[in-house]
């Protein structure tokens, strides 16, 4: 289809919003019909050769798939709902597409234009919901607005820091007649998405760099957005600057590549966070300073100057004061700032890392991996299922104890590897993303970890799974427990288990009742056997694998607290 | 109360639906509350101006909240000044008995005092007209509901005009349509 796609006979405003989306090269969504937007998808039954539209169970699920889709894909995610309910279910996928930075457009039907603000049934004040959670939220009352509406989404969707849209469509916008005729938007006039590049912000960074000592770099999403891995790379390399990452940050760079130390803040690697406070030159670049990074603000690398790239305006100084700003597109300003720097060598900074990892791999992960009698360790499974996909799946995992192993031990060889709910934790996000994972990249494994709490809360997106024979591997790490909470719980609330014993079916069971082959291993030496079956298996596979109940994920930062008090766990002390 | 600063906040807006409860999610996400508020249509066309009054302990958290308006699609720019930094004014009417005014007799000393001006005289009641800071249209209430008492009361939310000799938005909009023209030509060149 041409990109100005004109025409002058009528059509109806669905069959506007179909052509719209096509001109975006929108190729799948995920849906859920009903009432107030079954003109849409009315519409689309005629356009089932250009856009794949895959039925989920629950709302939810449709947008945490769009999540997954564009997280994989590079391309905006699509999810289409119906109004009122429909829409108020999306609600917890779009706010986590909001803190974690994921390109979405979200259609929602809503109820003819002339009952609006009638308490008509099935509606809801979407807008009003949605204002606060997207980075726009707009009511199409008229089939004319459809195609610049959609326009905007897109443009607004994807561009500069990206985010969720809300588009919830009348009923009437829907079915009323209108022509069409569809241009991009690339301007808006309100909106600078990405800042200009300035100069003497590029050498102000660059002379910093150059002078430091100890500089240390903190590697965030941004990177992954701006699709600028080789340019940090570049620069990494060239100034010989060792780095961290935040978990949406971790598959940036390749998990074997000699600058990385791993993973920051609250369970991240040890030496990430010592490393923090005691670096001259922090760099960050496309991170938010997010609390479980920091943890305690007022004792956070306080002795270093603090460089921070980004795109978005209004993370310069929200949470950490920066000395040096810049502000942009990390794929052009970290090229400016490569060449501007000298190259060099911080052999023996680079090397105190190691002493740290040393401790860390003898306190924690020796044994988390490699036990060798007693229950089985989530962080063993996680890192034999890596191992045995090369290290070449993408690692979806949904929240809790298991998210974190999964962030510690899977590890990269390609960047879009690791999808997982950063910044709202969502419980039952892992499930629908890995199928949104899988559409987006179909070529790729993808592997999603969860527990057995939040697999229940998107559970009956196995339907889904079974309707697509889509290929995808769950492993599901089951402790019989809220594994996080119950740690916490542990730690800090005097072993007081208050809810969080989960008594279970068996899943094995509910995934065959789903046509879903799996198997549950309680032995570890069947571990193997089962990893790779799973793989070698055409289509969709659940490993339960039962983990060691009481189960620690370590090292640990205290919530706000100072990121060098670590606890170790067994009493092991830096 | 005592240690904070009274911040006015500008903000430029497209006129589009919504707006007002954006920037007021804003606030209430910061736990900032609104003092005083005043929309209009601009000088320019299509474009909204809000004016909000705020107390805040830090400029900091000021700074952030901006940020964050700032951040928003919809909104063309968003800036804080102090007082000093503005001319700023609020606009109060008062109604009163026009029996107890008279009863009183001394109109004459409170136009001169307060510089009020007399919108409406009926055999029942005036309404006056005081034009000023928060703190004189206060003292005038004060005065009246003292002396004669008042009716009824209201005050308009601060309305201000930075002293700096250009509106800024017109040299953002200024930059803005360069930068239009600069990114159609190079959408155009790829397309070719």
């Amino acid at each position: 289809m041409k990109e100005n796609d004109t025409t002058n006979e009528m059509i109806t405003g669905s069959e506007a919003l179909i052509r719209s989306l096509i001109a975006e090269g929108v190729s799948t969504i995920f849906g859920y019909p009903g009432g107030a937007i079954m003109p849409v998808f009315d519409a689309l039954y005629d356009c089932k050769d250009r856009i794949r539209h895959i039925l989920v169970r629950h709302e939810q699920g449709a947008v945490h798939a769009a999540e997954g889709y564009a997280r994989a894909s590079k391309k905006v995610g699509v999810a289409l709902v119906t109004s009122g309910p429909g829409a108020t279910n999306a609600i917890t996928g779009i706010t986590d597409a909001l803190m974690d930075s994921t390109p979405l457009v979200v259609i929602s039907g809503q109820v003819t234009s002339s009952l609006l603000g009638s308490d008509a049934f099935q509606e809801a004040d979407v807008i009003g919901i949605t204002q606060p959670i997207t980075k726009w939220a707009y009511q199409i009352r008229r089939p004319e607005d459809i195609a610049w509406a959609v326009s905007r989404a897109f443009y607004i969707a994807s561009s500069g820091r990206p985010g969720p849209v809300v588009l919830d469509i009348a009923k009437d916008a829907q079915t009323g007649k209108c022509n069409f005729s569809y241009e991009k938007t690339i301007f808006l006039r309100s909106y600078e998405p990405i800042p200009e590049i300035d100069h003497e912000q590029i050498e102000a960074a660059a002379d910093l760099i150059n002078q430091a000592k100890k500089p240390f770099a903190l590697v965030g999403q941004g990177v992954t957005l701006g699709n600028a891995e080789n340019e940090l790379r570049a620069f990494l390399e060239k100034a010989d600057i060792p780095f961290g990452s935040t978990i949406l940050g971790l598959s940036a760079m390749p998990s074997d590549h000699p600058l990385n130390c791993g993973m920051l803040g609250m369970h991240g690697n040890i030496a990430t966070n010592i490393k923090t406070n005691e670096c001259d030159v922090l760099i960050a670049i496309g991170m938010r300073f997010d609390d479980r990074v920091t943890g305690d603000l007022n004792t956070y690398a306080k002795q270093a100057k603090v460089i921070h790239f980004d795109i978005d305006r209004a993370e310069i100084n929200k949470n950490v004061k920066v000395d040096v700003k810049v502000l942009g597109d990390v794929k052009q300003t970290l090229p400016k700032v490569t060449e501007l720097v000298k190259p060099a060598k911080h052999t023996e900074w680079i090397e105190s890392f190691k002493p740290l990892y040393d401790k860390e791999f003898e306190y924690i992960i020796r044994n988390e991996l490699y036990p060798d009698s007693g229950e089985i360790k989530m962080g063993e499974v996680v890192n034999k299922v890596a191992e045995a996909t090369h290290n070449e799946a993408i690692c979806v995992t949904d929240v809790g104890q298991h998210q974190m192993m999964g962030t510690r031990y899977f590890k990269f060889t390609q960047p879009r590897s690791m999808i997982t709910s950063g910044g709202l934790g969502t419980m039952g996000f892992g499930l629908p993303a890995a199928i949104g994972a899988k559409y987006g990249a179909p070529d790729r494994t993808v592997v999603v970890f969860v527990g057995d709490g939040g697999f229940q809360m998107t559970i009956q997106e196995l339907g889904t799974i079974m309707e697509n024979n889509i290929d995808i591997k769950i492993v599901l790490l089951n402790n019989n427990f809220l594994g996080m909470v119950r740690q916490w719980q542990e730690l800090f609330f005097d072993e007081r288990y208050s809810e969080t014993h989960l008594k279970n079916p068996d899943f094995v069971k509910i995934a065959d009742a789903y046509g879903i082959k799996g198997r549950k291993v309680t032995q570890r030496d069947e571990l193997d056997d089962a990893i790779a079956e799973m793989l070698s298996h055409q289509g969709a596979y659940l490993l339960e694998v039962v983990v060691e109940t009481k189960g620690m994920v370590y090292p640990m930062v205290p919530a706000g607290g100072n990121i060098t008090n670590i606890i170790l766990g067994n009493g092991y002390k830096i | 109360m005592e240690n904070k600063t009274l911040y006015t906040i500008t903000i430029f807006s497209e006129n589009a639906v919504g707006v007002l409860n954006q920037i007021t999610t804003i606030f209430t996400r910061r736990q900032v509350n609104i003092e005083t508020l005043s929309v209009s249509p601009s000088a320019i066309p299509g474009i909204h101006k809000f004016t909000i009054t705020a107390l805040s302990e830090t400029e900091e958290s000021i700074k952030k909240l901006v940020n964050q308006i700032d951040k928003q699609v919809d909104i063309l720019k968003a800036f804080y000044n102090t007082n000093d930094e503005l001319v700023h004014q609020e606009l109060a009417l008062y109604k009163l008995s026009t029996e107890k005014v008279l009863e009183h007799g001394s109109i004459e000393y409170l136009v001169r005092k307060y510089n009020i001006r007399v919108l409406e005289i009926s055999k029942d009641c005036i309404v006056f007209l005081k034009a000023g800071h928060y703190v004189e249209t206060q003292a005038l209430f004060e005065e009246l509901a003292e002396k004669i008492g008042v009716l009824q009361f209201v005050r308009s939310g601060r309305i201000a005009i930075t002293k700096s000799p250009v509106e800024r938005l017109s040299d953002m909009l200024a930059k803005r349509s360069e930068a239009e023209e600069r990114i159609k030509e190079s959408y155009n060149k790829t397309k070719e």
